[in-house]
């Protein structure tokens, strides 16, 4: 079935967690593809031998059997299968098991600053360290997140727009704040999707397991966030390790030139 | 009042402030079905904008020419396409399809099926109906404000919908007079209106039976209507409680909604903040989850009254559709936050929501089961308010699996704010819902008009009508699984994994513009039928139940000649010993 739900535009899986989110999909729609099709045989059986016409006498007590009972006794033992054997573990997985910066894991540290309607994605560098931020150094132009520049941590920093890379194979770590309206933070190559919410920092991870290459991944705003919504997109690319090197150390100098100029 | 005092009533008093309970019913019925058709315009229009989202496009047809100065070169604005969506919705549901199930067939229903003259408190449902109309004015005069009507959502959520219009605007009367705040002060009277009716349907139930109708002889629809208006009752003040604190955030200056820090367009909203945008999903969720079930309840107890009688036999199982739907209305309170599975859920919240989500589900499949095996043993007559109620089962049934991958979290991740859930729930209220009440409509008209609409014009109504929903919605569940975002102004045309189904926006708009035009020969057969339909007496369906037991239409202020003594169950058809195949509730024992 997965290859159906392919044809029919499930994107693809690069995550580490996706398959088992596809795995449960196919059991789900498998469990109601059997509920409908055969409740519908039994439906429509029932409309062409009991018709008007055809029916002599009516039988008022209908349906003796038992039969129906251990339907729904059955529909229930598949509902807590699908709930306990997968849904509620891959959940768990999700929300608990963050990749650990601070134990020495290697880590993709994210922040990404939604705001209408752009991605503004702030890098801490090799320091691994956030520079402040400061909402009244916010330009939209020159410093759409407000990072502050007096911040030692800052010095290696980046922030780009609607321009979020990761190197493949690292976990990685976003965490996700809004300036301004709830957004939401989707990347369907990756099987995520993550409200943003103005008033709280929301961490979400995964580890991108394939490189992106010509593809062309995105992450999308799934939350109705204004005028500009639909168009609130911005290029996703998981690429090899010192590829995502060279082009943050050439933001970096991008970065530090445009400060001069500002000086 | 006697049927002598009717007669001195004036024009005004008996058609339009009336305290009669069909007359209502008859008023709520007709301005919620003209509500719902301009809620499918605005869906033909969005739908157009979705097919076509290029600047090279073919402009809208007929709405293009006619609507110049809305549409700026026969095309939507972003603008225009958020405010459509949002009302669209709001329309739908709260001007079109809860006023046609609870706040029509409720109240012409409910005092006829329990043998009462009227309802418990006739003025109190007066002024329901007359709230929610003022409730449907203020949404539509919202139009007419500067920036158009509120585009943030059906579901409204702040901060945008505190800020959107105007909001943080200095000038009062700029955040007064605004498509947002008035959609608030609209929800407010609507809200009023149903807390009203609400009230008024438990107490006529509970107080006003006849003698011998006892609980367990109720007639399905009389169940559905009660737990329904509890479910009104009690899911209602925290939304109306959650509009007033929205429409102070906007009005007043307040913060419950807004944090602190924001920063919108690049500058500091300047609020002390505080207040939680969460707060309002919960309270709106709160409400809008049993708000589903006072959407698929009416219409489940519709289709058991068609079913029973179309099939002339008793429903199987009646006593444990009632228990169903009763634990159903407990149950549809403790599972809101499924809607709310990425808002940042720990494990232990999420497990338990998915829980009540998954055990909510099995009164659902006991009931639709139940009428489904009501069949089996029937002498089934394909009658058009049957065929209605027959299409709903699998449509309904379609609506309600596909549920199930969005109440689990891990597959709602990939599907949550795709088209799988507007597929979803249109399936649960459209295909759904809305077929079982057209059913309702042309197995009640007799009733109301002593006459019987055209059954060849019902088959050309129904048959189209069946197909073109499942070309507009099952299409949704593709984009979905594709991944494709509610709510995008160009169809997903922005996005790269939105390409393969884009085709699809094309097939559902010629479903949504046929859908109108197939909507015709029912509008013109429930205006010629008032008139001109055949005549019948007040039974024509040889039917039990005791709204059959009163002329047609029921006597004005007072429906029955003499008041009905009931004497059995609800569905005494093809008993045995009995020579026709129906026995009444009111008629005492043969033999």
């Amino acid at each position: 079935m997965l290859e159906l739900f392919h044809k029919l535009g499930l994107p693809v899986d690069a995550s580490s967690h996706g398959g088992s989110m596809d795995q449960l999909m196919i059991y789900v729609h498998w469990f109601m593809l059997i509920l409908f099709v055969g409740w519908g045989l039994f439906f429509v059986y029932t409309l062409i031998r009991f018709r008007s016409s055809r029916v002599k006498k009516v039988d008022p007590d209908g349906i003796r059997s038992h039969a129906p009972t251990y339907l729904e006794v059955a529909v229930v033992v598949v509902e807590v299968l699908l709930l306990i054997g997968f849904s509620i573990p891959i959940w768990a997985s999700r929300v608990e098991d963050f990749p650990k910066p601070a134990e020495g894991e290697p880590v993709t540290q994210i922040h990404v600053v939604a705001q209408q309607f752009v991605w503004n994605i702030h890098y801490p560098g090799p320091d691994s360290i956030f520079g402040r931020l400061n909402g009244e150094l916010i330009d939209s132009e020159t410093n759409p997140i407000g990072l502050d520049s007096e911040d030692p941590a800052a010095a290696d920093d980046i922030w780009v727009v609607n321009d979020l890379r990761v190197p493949v194979d690292i976990p990685v770590l976003v965490t996700l704040t809004s300036l301004d309206v709830i957004h939401c933070f989707s990347l369907p190559t990756m099987r995520i999707k993550q409200d943003v919410i103005p008033g709280m920092e929301i961490p979400v991870w995964f580890l991108p397991v394939r490189e992106s290459g010509d593809e062309k991944w995105q992450v999308a705003c799934a939350q109705l966030c204004g005028v500009g919504h639909y168009r609130m997109a911005g290029r996703f690319n998981v690429v090899k390790e010192a590829e995502f090197e060279a082009w943050y150390e050439e933001r970096l100098a991008e970065m530090a030139a445009n400060a001069d100029d500002d000086w | 009042m006697s049927d002598h005092d009717s007669h001195k009533l004036s024009f005004v008093q008996r058609y339009i402030f009336s305290q009669d309970h069909k007359v209502i019913g008859i008023q709520y019925a007709i301005t919620a079905l003209c509500f719902m058709f301009l809620g499918l315009v605005l869906m033909m229009l969005m739908r157009w904008q979705l097919a076509y989202p290029g600047a090279d496009d073919p402009s809208i047809p007929i709405f293009g020419k006619l609507l110049k100065n809305a549409l700026p070169g026969g095309k939507l604005t972003p603008e225009l396409y958020n405010s459509l969506g949002a009302m669209h919705g709001t329309i739908m549901v709260f001007l079109g399809v809860v006023p046609l199930a609870v706040g029509a067939f409720g109240n012409y229903l409910v005092p006829l099926q329990v043998g009462a003259g009227d309802m418990a408190f006739p003025k109190l449902n007066m002024s329901s109906y007359w709230a929610f109309f003022i409730g449907g004015v203020v949404m539509l005069s919202s139009f007419l404000m500067p920036g158009g009507a509120a585009n943030s959502g059906w579901t409204s959520y702040p901060p945008m919908a505190d800020i959107a219009q105007g909001g943080l605007s200095a000038q009062f009367s700029t955040r007064l007079l605004s498509g947002q705040s008035f959609w608030l002060i609209g929800m407010v009277f609507l809200i009023s209106s149903s807390l009203l009716g609400s009230i008024n349907t438990i107490v006529t139930i509970i107080q006003l039976r006849v003698k011998g109708l006892t609980f367990m002889r109720l007639p399905f629809m009389v169940w559905a209507q009660l737990v329904t208006a509890f479910l009104l009752l009690l899911a209602f003040p925290p939304l109306e409680a959650a509009g007033l604190m929205q429409l102070a955030d906007r009005l007043v200056g307040s913060n419950f909604f807004l944090p602190a820090g924001l920063v919108v367009t690049g500058e500091a909203v300047g609020r002390v903040g505080g207040g939680s945008p969460l707060l309002w999903q919960h309270l709106f969720w709160f409400l809008a989850h049993p708000e589903v079930y006072v959407l698929i309840l009416p219409a489940m107890g519709i289709v058991a009254e068609i079913i029973a009688n179309n099939t002339r036999k008793p429903l199987r199982g009646y006593k444990s559709m009632v228990y169903s739907i009763l634990f159903l209305g407990f149950m549809s309170f403790i599972v809101w936050a499924h809607h709310m599975f990425l808002t940042d859920m720990g494990t232990v919240i999420s497990a338990f929501f998915q829980t009540t989500t998954m055990i909510i589900s099995i009164p659902s499949v006991v009931v639709i089961t139940a009428m489904v095996l009501s069949l089996w043993g029937g002498s089934i007559r394909f009658t058009t308010p049957m065929l209605f109620a027959l299409a709903f089962l699998p449509m309904f049934g379609i609506g309600g699996l596909t549920g199930l991958p969005l109440g689990l979290a891990a597959t709602d991740v990939h599907l949550h704010d795709t088209y799988y859930v507007i597929g979803h729930f249109h399936y649960v209220v459209a295909p759904g819902t809305i077929l079982a009440l057209f059913g309702g409509i042309y197995y009640w008209f007799p009733k109301a008009t002593g006459r019987k609409m055209s059954d060849v014009l019902g088959r050309i109504h129904f048959w189209p009508t069946l197909i073109c929903l499942n070309v507009i919605f099952f299409p949704m569940f593709i984009q979905g699984m594709a991944g494709v975002s509610r709510r995008l102004f160009d169809g997903g045309a922005t996005y790269t994994h939105a390409q393969p189904v884009m085709w699809t926006n094309k097939v559902m708009m010629m479903g949504a513009w046929t859908l109108a035009l197939v909507q015709i020969p029912f509008i013109f057969n429930f205006f010629w039928s008032i008139r001109h339909g055949r005549k019948v007496g007040p039974n024509p369906w040889e039917a039990t139940t005791l709204e059959w037991a009163a002329p047609s239409p029921p006597i004005p202020h007072g429906n029955f000649e003499t008041p009905p003594v009931v004497y059995r169950d609800a569905y005494a058809y093809s008993q045995p010993g009995c020579a026709k195949d129906y026995l009444p509730q009111n008629e005492p024992e043969v033999g």
